[in-house]
């Protein structure tokens, strides 16, 4: 009976489907284990006695807790600060990218607009030519924008690739039919953006908000270059002079914290690794949705 | 006649479509200032750059290439370049064809949860800054730290990895790939969804295994997928980031860690020879541009299929 019901089952497993199988599920447990385990890890670490995490063994739960590493960094101003300075960037930075991408992208993606192809190139080229880092930087100067907000958030306003994603989503999001049933109801364009396309456009501005926010977000060199005082800086080169300048050293200032001092900072940069990473860790599999369809959207006619 | 008809059709034509302008008007602005106009700034690689006479009243470089050469005679050149294509030689050679493989295995997973759990995870690195990052491969791969926690119980001596400069390449190329494999894998994995089950089936009845499938049937039809993304790959051989590479290096690795692009940032923001850095970004980026349109070339006279 067994028997007979294998046999007549759609997909027959032979012996080498079997072994096929086998090694699959290995591999796949390896390749979640290897991105899943370090992260995890790193978690552990943030919680963990400093002189268990520095003898260097695998963790696997929390074993004798120590809180100390957080305690330090809530009490640690720059860290906030930098904080504070990401969150504005990003809101401002990710503000101000919709309001050139969207709108562009729409545009762009209208057959009946003149010199169409001509403009399109010219952002395409961007993605493949650039004037490099210095010419910007001259710009950014010769525009007084130096050490302002504006120097982080306008550079990176608008992305040619993002575009090319927002054009190739409207192309095939909003029906020729729909513009010209419109138009003889008399309706502008501007009338047929604001009112039509904006509210059926949800899943494209879902897919730019993640994309400019997340290169804000983590944005690290263009702070470096275009920015000078420190109260300015965001958190990723907070993050860098602390973890990888070792600067943490300057947070423990108490005499007879000296002996503590080595442990402390160990455990600190684990916990300031973590509340950087957290942020966007805990949100992405919410938008991991819209994620993927970007990517997608974007590759189709990249 | 015609031709005055004609023209006065376009303006008439594009005034009709003022409105699409002004959509597109933020966005050709951002394209003046901060694409076209850096570009312009280009020019200041032929010349000797003075702050105070900008661009265009600055001196012209005497000779005109005297920044190339200047570049070319140093031994710092050969080096920065030779480090650059091995760098990014290796990120392809491993970097690409790993989310290719992924993405095939994965798709072998007949548990639909499971296989967008998996997947859901895979990408999760790629959220993670390059500061981030290299503070990973600092703190795990540290003398005390995890990875040669592990060594020394298996029963090997410790690595001093980020300090020794024959394991920059390997943490740098092996970080990317765990940090993009996933998210480059998307793009395969949608190109895996869209096959029509008909091939499977039709291929089940002929009595082929999961690995003949994968080999007759994925492969070949996801091959324009892979031959795209290896033109924009190969394109971008030249473009290293220098986001990493500068926050990996120290004294002691700078033979193999110093690339291009750091070393413009070093020479023109730390030691403001404008003129100097942007003729060596210059060389760069038209070296880049060069191999990116031969690939392209190649790729359409042979496969019909090409970026632009």
């Amino acid at each position: 009976m067994k028997e007979h019901i294998r046999r007549k089952g759609p997909i027959r497993q032979s012996a080498g489907d079997r072994a096929f199988n086998i090694v699959n599920a290995v591999v796949m447990t390896l390749i979640t284990v290897v991105i899943v385990y370090p992260l995890y890890y790193v978690l552990l670490a943030s919680i963990t006695d400093p002189v268990i995490v520095n003898s260097g063994k695998l963790l696997f739960y929390p074993e004798s807790p120590y809180f100390e590493g957080y305690a330090r960094a809530f009490d640690y101003a720059p860290l906030w600060t930098g904080y504070g300075n990401t969150l504005k960037y990003t809101v401002v930075g990710t503000a101000v990218a919709l309001l050139c991408t969207i709108p562009a992208g729409y545009a762009l993606s209208r057959m009946d607009l003149p010199g169409r192809r001509v403009i399109m190139f010219l952002f395409t080229f961007t993605m493949f030519f650039s004037g490099g880092i210095i010419p910007l930087y001259l710009v950014i100067k010769s525009l007084h924008m130096y050490d302002t907000i504006w120097a982080i958030v306008l550079p990176v306003a608008v992305s040619a690739y993002n575009l090319i994603v927002c054009r190739s989503f409207f192309d095939t999001g909003i029906p020729t039919e729909m513009l010209e049933a419109a138009r003889i109801d008399g309706c502008t364009d501007f009338k047929f953006f604001f009112r039509i396309v904006i509210p059926l456009s949800s899943t494209i501005i879902a897919v730019m908000c993640l994309f400019y926010a997340t290169a804000l977000w983590n944005m690290f060199f263009n702070p470096l270059m275009f920015l000078s005082g420190k109260e300015n800086m965001p958190l990723q080169v907070v993050l860098r002079d602390l973890v990888l300048m070792n600067q943490a050293t300057s947070m423990t200032n108490n005499a007879e914290e000296i002996a503590m001092r080595q442990k402390l900072v160990e455990q600190l940069k684990y916990c300031i690794v973590v509340l950087a990473a957290a942020p966007l860790l805990i949100v992405y599999p919410f938008l991991q949705k819209y994620f993927a369809k970007g990517v997608m959207v974007g590759a189709v006619k990249g | 006649m015609k031709v005055k008809s004609g023209r006065r059709g376009t303006a008439r034509r594009v005034l009709e479509k003022w409105q699409l302008y002004v959509l597109l008007l933020p966005a050709l602005l951002w394209l003046a200032v901060f694409a076209y106009y850096p570009m312009y700034g280009l020019l200041i690689a032929f010349k000797d750059y003075k702050g105070r006479m900008g661009i265009l009243g600055s001196p012209w470089a005497a000779p005109l290439f005297k920044h190339f050469e200047t570049f070319f005679s140093t031994s710092i050149a050969v080096n920065a370049i030779w480090n650059t294509v091995i760098v990014s030689l290796l990120t392809l050679a491993v970097g690409f064809p790993i989310p290719i493989i992924f993405a095939l295995l994965l798709n072998q997973i007949r548990h639909a949860k499971l296989r967008k759990t998996i997947q859901t995870i895979s990408y999760a690195p790629y959220f993670l800054s390059t500061v981030i990052i290299v503070s990973l491969i600092s703190m795990l791969f540290s003398a005390n730290g995890l990875i040669n926690g592990i060594i020394t119980d298996l029963g090997g001596s410790e690595v001093f990895f980020t300090s020794l400069p024959e394991w920059f390449r390997p943490l740098y190329v092996g970080s990317s790939v765990w940090q993009s494999m996933g998210f480059n894998a998307i793009i395969f994995i949608a190109a895996l969804v869209g096959i029509s089950p008909d091939y499977y089936e039709a291929a089940i009845m002929d009595g082929a295994t999961r690995f003949q499938r994968i080999l007759r049937i994925d492969i070949p039809l996801i091959l324009p997928t892979i031959i795209l993304m290896l033109i924009l790959n190969v394109g971008n051989i030249m473009n290293v980031g220098y986001e990493k590479a500068f926050l990996m290096q120290n004294n002691m690795n700078t033979t193999v860690s110093e690339l291009i692009s750091t070393y413009v940032y070093k020479v023109g923001l730390q030691q403001a020879q404008y003129s100097f850095a942007t003729a060596v970004g210059l060389f760069n980026s038209v070296v880049n541009f060069i191999l990116l349109v031969t690939v392209n070339f190649i790729s359409k006279r042979f496969s019909d299929i090409s970026v632009f």
